[in-house]
């Protein structure tokens, strides 16, 4: 299992000055994430969920410790490393949806494609790929003003998943979003864990999440409080919407 | 490069109106900048073709004692035309023009002139003095320019009383008959200005192959020292000229300057607010993999496209203005005619390649360091913090 871990975090400590005092928002966390997982990192607000996303993620650093991603150590990558890595390997899915308001639903998908250099045909092959597995690919010519928020957000799972990354990390992604549309874009995602082998991890408190994950870890005060298999069993509400729904 | 550029003009285009709004002031800079420039040039040129045509041809030589603002000195500014000059006269290269003061009476009235005597066959200088020519007989003949006809109320054939004062100081008086009234626009030959023939003129006052100063013509090279004779050249005569066009110009400038701080001030605001209105963004192109570095050169490149933009709105309309504005000119009140500047009843813009270049060029630098500035907070921004939006 160590070996084929996509992540391994050890004993990670993330301090953050605050004034005269200091916040320890995680706490030596030591972790494993293999590929195809579908884990969430669940908790209340201030247990560290989004600070140990963030350094997975590459957009931060621990203060002590070490995260290795993709066989990476995040605390010794360099900013236009970090960078690359994120660029190659993750995709972010956020709260907000985070979608660039003066493009097109394509250009927004299309952004990261843009930014790994690949040709212009190549790049509308994969957005409309990517369009066609979050069913918008007839609105791709709309801009984010004209969607709803469950549209927005499954163009932001569209931008994720459109360069193929190994890793997807979604930092609440259904807290702006009705019942429905949570069940729905959470649906997306657990096909595309499915059939493309995708690792997703989500920070979340949502109960409509946590019950399609296949491994919750709950974090409190920063420190791994369970880590637990979630088999179809323990996840009655995912099959009974999905039932539903499907 | 070619990604920024156009994640750039993609967002500048979305961003709509505040982009337009930019892009129509820093444009009327364009414009505004290259016509006053052009305008200036167009005087600048015109006034100095005007003056090397009709009166400092390509340099000057002057009688040591000549001083054009003392007219005291007149009486003492004249002497014999010395031997290398007399041969460049003789070449056509050079024409001799003495300098005498005189009285003119018309209609009763006395008015103080120099009396100016030419060649009449000279082709050195662009002025009709081949209407000298004219068989002297009992009324010599004259020439004054339209502004003198205008003060004096003389025109073609009039007769009037003109009293000299020769070399031996004594005082005499003909009539003489305006045979031409010239038009020009230097005033410095019209007004108060009486030409005779030159030989008339030595013979009426008693200086035999004598010069006050002697005009070049254009392209000779000659500047030798002669004793008693001073070389003036070209850019020692059109100095005031030089200096006045200057002065004229760095008003113009900071007008200019004016302007593209305005305008500059309009892309510096909106930098400052794309930056804080966009942290969020920065976040997200952060999160997908652009570097801090691509972020700044992205709205760095965003600010400076509104240069380019507005080079491009300003081509669109102000080539049609500008190129109206030099065939058709620019009108002059009758009293810049006064002002002893030759630059006629209307100025030509004229705009140089060199002008439109360095205008666009500058207008560029300007506006892609003001781009700049602001984009320096972005270097310190930590992705954590931009996703949160909040400026680290």
């Amino acid at each position: 299992m160590e070996n084929s871990a996509l992540i391994k975090t050890r004993d990670l400590v993330k301090i953050y000055p605050m004034g005269s005092h200091e916040l320890v928002a995680l706490n030596n966390v030591s972790l494993d994430f293999k590929k195809g997982e579908f884990a969430g990192l669940v908790g209340p607000s201030g247990s560290g969920k989004t600070t140990l996303l963030n350094i997975i993620g590459s957009l931060d650093s621990p203060t002590r410790g070490s995260a290795i991603v993709m066989d990476k150590k995040v605390e010794e990558l360099s900013a236009k490393q970090s960078a690359r890595l994120r660029n190659e390997h993750i995709g972010f899915i956020f709260q907000t949806f985070n979608l660039l308001p003066v493009y097109t639903v394509f250009e927004n998908v299309e952004f990261p494609l843009l930014l790994l250099g690949l040709s212009a045909a190549e790049r509308k092959r994969l957005v409309m790929e990517a369009l066609e597995w979050v069913r918008l690919a007839d609105r791709a010519k709309s801009k984010p003003a004209q969607l709803s928020g469950g549209q927005s957000q499954r163009v932001a799972i569209a931008r994720a998943i459109v360069k193929k990354p190994a890793i997807i990390l979604a930092d609440e992604p259904t807290a702006n979003l009705d019942a429905e549309n949570s069940h729905n874009i959470l649906q997306i995602m657990e096909e595309l864990n499915r059939e493309t082998g995708t690792t997703f991890i989500f920070a979340t408190h949502d109960e409509k999440v946590i019950s399609y994950l296949k491994r919750k870890i709950t974090l409190v005060d920063g420190k791994v409080a369970r880590d637990e298999v979630m088999t179809p069993e323990r996840r009655p509400e995912a099959e009974a919407e999905a039932g539903g729904t499907r | 490069m070619r990604i920024l550029l156009k994640l750039a003009l993609r967002n500048l285009l979305g961003a709509g109106l505040r982009t337009w709004l930019n892009v129509a002031v820093l444009s009327f800079a364009f414009v505004a900048i290259i016509w006053t420039q052009g305008l200036y040039k167009g005087m600048s040129r015109q006034a100095i073709q005007a003056l090397t045509d009709a009166e400092y041809g390509g340099g000057q030589y002057w009688h040591s004692e000549y001083d054009p603002f003392n007219p005291l000195t007149l009486e003492d500014a004249h002497g014999p035309v010395p031997g290398p000059l007399e041969k460049l006269i003789e070449e056509r290269k050079a024409t001799a023009i003495l300098i005498v003061q005189g009285t003119l009476y018309p209609q009763g009235r006395f008015l103080s002139v120099m009396i100016r005597g030419i060649d009449p066959a000279q082709e050195v200088l662009l002025f009709p003095s081949k209407f000298l020519e004219t068989g002297e007989d009992a009324e010599i003949p004259a020439i004054i320019g339209s502004r003198m006809a205008r003060s004096s109320g003389l025109k073609v054939g009039d007769t009037v009383t003109l009293r000299w004062r020769d070399a031996q100081g004594a005082f005499d008086a003909r009539n003489i008959r305006i045979i031409q009234v010239m038009s020009t626009t230097v005033q410095s030959i019209d007004q108060g200005q009486v030409w005779l023939s030159l030989d008339t003129l030595r013979s009426l006052a008693g200086m035999e192959r004598e010069a006050t100063l002697i005009t070049l013509s254009k392209g000779t090279t000659f500047s030798e020292e002669i004793p008693g004779w001073s070389y003036q050249s070209l850019d020692i005569l059109l100095k005031d000229i030089h200096d006045l066009v200057r002065t004229k110009t760095l008003g113009a400038t900071i007008l200019y300057v004016i302007l593209i701080l305005l305008a500059m001030l309009a892309i510096f605001d909106t930098q400052v607010l794309s930056i804080f209105w966009r942290r969020k963004e920065m976040g997200t192109l952060m999160a997908m993999g652009m570097t801090r570095l691509k972020i700044i050169q992205l709205f760095t490149l965003e600010g400076a496209l509104h240069a380019v933009l507005a080079a491009l709105v300003a081509a669109a309309y102000g080539i049609p203005l500008l190129t109206l504005s030099a065939r058709t000119g620019w009108a002059m009140p009758q009293a810049v005619d006064s002002y002893g500047f030759a630059i006629g009843e209307r100025i030509f813009p004229a705009y140089s390649a060199g002008l439109v270049i360095g205008t666009t060029v500058l207008v560029m630098l300007v506006t892609t360091v003001v781009s700049f500035l602001p984009t320096r907070k972005i270097a310190r921004l930590k992705p954590t913090d931009a996703l949160r939006g909040r400026m680290s």
